[in-house]
């Protein structure tokens, strides 16, 4: 019976979606009021019943309700209880639930955030998410419906969430990655009522800002969590292997990264205005892409959900309809946007431009590599190839070469017209510091001539010390330093972290797959094994159960010099229930370097094999990601997005006076 | 149409759509390879086993075999390993290894310390061979009848339930369709 309660809520949130999507709609065109003021109301029973179906999946697992058949696929009796409620989002149906209560949420915070807004741009905005919303939820109920009940025979016990996503992770990756994911639907609808209201300008730009971050941001947290869990659960010691699958948020990510300083040109001059716009609608494309790459079986991979030709057809008839039709609109309303003002040929909104024409290049390679085992395939009549990492980082790497020399330069300089001669003057020293400092340390540190680390340090350096530099000039005519640094804008410093954050993962990346050791063993207790400065001892294996698996843990004894280190533990696990095998790795993470060993199988003589890796630098990848994020949500605090909404909202206010809920508020 | 450049997001995004409705009809799992019921294609490939020795398809079983698809790099492969291990054990199938886009010491040490479940190691370092079978990457099982003829493909990881409900009928199929 509750199950059925979750499936009316669903359809519920899909009628009240329709409703939604076209009656503020209706009303912002013919400017009828009360139509538009319905768009607030109907968006929070959208989320209401969206939360309300989520929550009877939820309770479904809890109480393994076994007769629906989602639950039945993907937990079981004895699988803890944090793993029974996260398990929502372990297969198709449940995570598109949950992605569609993501979007409701989202929702739910324009409609909070947005009391600034004139109420036909809340209208119209709302609206389109409605119209998103409405593609998600009958996707769901046609296709992929997560109530879906084995009756009359239900099973006795479940098959068990899939092994390998019963880790901590599991618990934070897909909800962070779906929030990032789900939250450019909000530049997207941002982008399409600008197109349809013919208005964009600085005050579009700057409500604009904060969601493109906060999304964008966000996105940034699951890509470097997806990364992560995939370097400690997979055990191949990789941190990324450009799955067809892992691609699609990166491009997202990358064009997201693009539209963020295209904004930036937007709001402040006036500039790429229909660019803006284009990204906006590229990064949602994108977003939806990787849905139907995931969900459609269209490419085969490790994260593939269960395939499904229907589903790939519904996704891509929805693709055409958004993506389409946004683009149709975007060619018809674009000439309308024209830039205010022009500018130098040397100037930031030119670097802006290069750094535009970098990400966006850089998306379209990633696109086309993992696309192009579909197309090939489509045009040769069903043969097969695969695209592999050496093409991704033959294109990839260069480009983000050129990206981090830009990333110097563009913030040093200024809008509408830069002069050669300050540039100089601000970056000369910079660019001798940072060759003889990335030259000499390397030599010196490793006495040879090591060319990728060379190139690794010395791009770094001249990032962080143009940054520095910058800094310095800026507070030169502040009394004091610590005064001066307080007077730098909160986006100042989301803009100068997650820069540095940026070229510390870029750092880490370069140099962990230069310095990365490995060694695979086979090893009997009490035998050793020497990678790098470190000797492994091998102590033999012990049995141990965990509430759902049984597992081998071997001991490993760890030494440097000599000297005892430290213990390692991995474990190869058999998942009871499912019969699957898993290896859970023994790691010690420190800030240069990651020690990491996975245990293989038992062989004859009661050996057991064994691979150990030493990886320096590897964290900074990750650690590098938090500041990027950091920066990003800090930029969304930045106080003149307040103070706008003020004034803003007193305009609003002056303008319709009785008419509008926007005025009411702040 | 003075603004024609700004149709062609619309127009790059509709070929791309062409593709994809083409796409989800080609389905990589399940589609034949357009190789069944084709002789295995000719190679002259070196072995981890015999040396400098260029093996052909003439050094291939002359009953049904599996050919495996795989590499060290393949985290897939290390998982389908025990389920060949066991028909090795048990002596269902003879089991040729076709070590795809690998370095030899990697594959050598990778099949001692997993366990070595193939009859034989073919070699194909550089993905040739590999493009005439049209691997789409590894692990990709291929089934081989008495004939040299390929008869089944799967691509992806095998698990017992793959293996039991589609390569041993599979297996069956072919010794019995040798018999007749």
């Amino acid at each position: 019976m509750i199950p059925e309660l979750g499936n009316f809520a669903l359809i519920l949130a899909f009628c009240l979606s329709v409703l939604l999507g076209f009656i503020p709609m209706i009303g912002a065109a013919r400017n009828n009021v009360l139509w538009m003021s319905l768009a607030r109301p109907l968006t929070v029973g959208v989320f209401v019943f969206l939360s309300i179906s989520l929550f009877v999946l939820g309770y479904s697992f809890v109480a393994d309700d076994f007769s629906v058949q989602f639950v039945a696929s993907h937990s079981n009796t004895m699988l803890p209880i944090y793993y029974k409620i996260t398990a929502v989002w372990g297969g198709h149906e449940g995570s598109f639930l949950f992605w569609t209560w993501m979007l409701g949420g989202w929702m739910l915070a324009v409609c909070i955030f947005s009391k600034a807004m004139p109420d036909e741009f809340v209208a119209r905005v709302l609206a389109i998410m409605g119209l998103i919303c409405v593609g998600y939820t009958l996707f769901m109920l046609a296709t992929s419906n997560p109530f879906d009940r084995v009756l009359p025979f239900p099973p006795a016990d479940g098959a068990d969430l899939n092994a390998a996503l019963q880790d901590f992770a599991f618990i934070i990756h897909p909800p962070s990655l779906y929030m990032g994911y789900v939250g450019f639907s909000v530049v997207f609808a941002f982008a399409i009522a600008a197109l349809i209201s013919g208005r964009l300008d600085a005050a579009w730009a700057r409500w604009c800002r904060p969601w493109a971050n906060a999304a964008w941001a966000i996105l940034t947290l699951g890509l470097s969590l997806g990364s992560w869990w995939a370097y400690y659960e997979l055990g191949w010691g990789g941190w990324w292997a450009w799955d067809p699958v892992e691609n699609p948020p990166l491009i997202t990510w990358l064009l997201g990264a693009a539209m963020i300083h295209s904004l930036a040109a937007t709001e402040k001059r006036g500039v790429f205005k229909s660019w803006t716009v284009l990204l906006a609608i590229m990064a949602f494309a994108s977003s939806l892409l990787g849905t139907f790459i995931t969900r459609s079986g269209l490419l085969t991979s490790v994260h593939a959900f269960a395939t499904d030709p229907t589903r790939g057809v519904y996704i891509l008839g929805f693709l055409a309809l958004i993506i389409g039709g946004s683009l149709i609109l975007y060619a018809v309303r674009a000439p309308q946007l024209k830039s205010e003002f022009g500018f130098g040929s040397f100037s930031r909104e030119v670097f802006l431009l290069a750094n535009n024409l970098i990400l966006v290049v850089a998306s379209a390679a990633i696109l086309l590599g993992t696309l192009y085992p579909m197309v090939y395939q489509a045009m040769s009549g069903g043969d097969l190839i695969s695209v592999g990492p050496p093409f991704f980082n033959t294109i990839f790497v260069p480009l983000m070469g050129i990206l981090v020399v830009l990333m110097a330069i563009g913030p040093i300089s200024r809008w509408k017209r830069t002069s050669f001669a300050h540039l100089r003057a601000q970056l000369g020293k910079v660019a001798i510091a940072a060759v003889s400092l990335g030259v000499v340390i390397p030599v010196l540190l490793t006495m040879d001539v090591p060319f990728g680390t060379i190139g690794t340090a010395v791009l770094a350096l001249w990032v962080i010390f143009s940054m520095a530099s910058d800094i310095k000039t800026k507070i030169a005519n502040k009394s004091s330093v610590v005064s001066g640094l307080r007077s730098l804008p909160v986006s100042y410093w989301g803009m100068t972290l997650a820069h540095f954050g940026f070229v510390m993962t870029m750092a880490g990346a370069c140099l962990t797959s230069i310095y990365s050791i490995e060694r695979s063993v086979l090893l009997q207790a009490g035998q050793s094994a020497e990678l790098g400065r470190y000797t492994f001892r091998f102590e033999g294996t012990r049995y141990v159960e965990g509430p759902n698996f049984i597992a081998d843990e071997a001991t490993i004894v760890v030494s440097r010099g000599g000297e005892f280190y430290k213990n390692l533990y991995p474990q190869k696990r058999l998942y009871v229930a499912s019969g699957t095998p898993t290896s859970q790795m023994g790691i010690d993470g420190r800030f240069l370097r990651d020690l990491f060993t996975t245990l293989g199988d038992q062989r004859e003589n009661g050996a057991w094999s064994m691979t150990v890796y030493v990886k320096p630098f590897v964290r900074w990848i990750w650690i590098g990601t938090i500041f990027i994020a950091f920066g990003g949500i800090l930029a969304v605090t930045d106080k003149r997005y307040r103070q706008f909404k003020v004034k803003q909202s007193e305009k609003v206010a002056r303008d319709n006076p009785g008419t509008t809920l926007a005025g009411e508020i702040v | 149409m003075k603004n024609f450049k700004l149709y062609i997001p619309v127009a790059v995004f509709a070929v791309l759509a062409v593709f994809m409705w083409q796409g989800l009809f080609l389905d990589t799992r399940t589609l034949p390879s357009v190789l069944i019921d084709r002789p295995l294609p000719e190679f002259e490939l070196r072995s981890l086993e015999m040396g400098d020795r260029l093996l052909t398809t003439a050094d291939l079983p002359d009953e049904p075999f599996i050919l495996n698809i795989w590499g060290s790099y393949c985290l897939p492969c290390l998982q389908e390993n025990p389920i060949f291990m066991s028909a090795k054990e048990r002596g269902i199938i003879p089991i040729i290894g076709l070590n795809y886009k690998d370095r030899d010491d990697a594959a050598r040490n990778w099949l001692d310390i997993n366990g070595n479940p193939f009859d034989l190691n073919i070699i194909d370092d550089n993905g040739r061979y590999g493009i005439d079978l049209g691997v789409y990457g590894a692990p990709e099982t291929f089934l081989v009848d008495a004939n040299g003829v390929i008869r089944f493909k799967h691509i992806g990881v095998i698990n017992y339930r793959i293996w039991e409900d589609e390569i041993m009928p599979a297996i069956a199929a072919i010794r019995a369709g040798g018999n007749s």
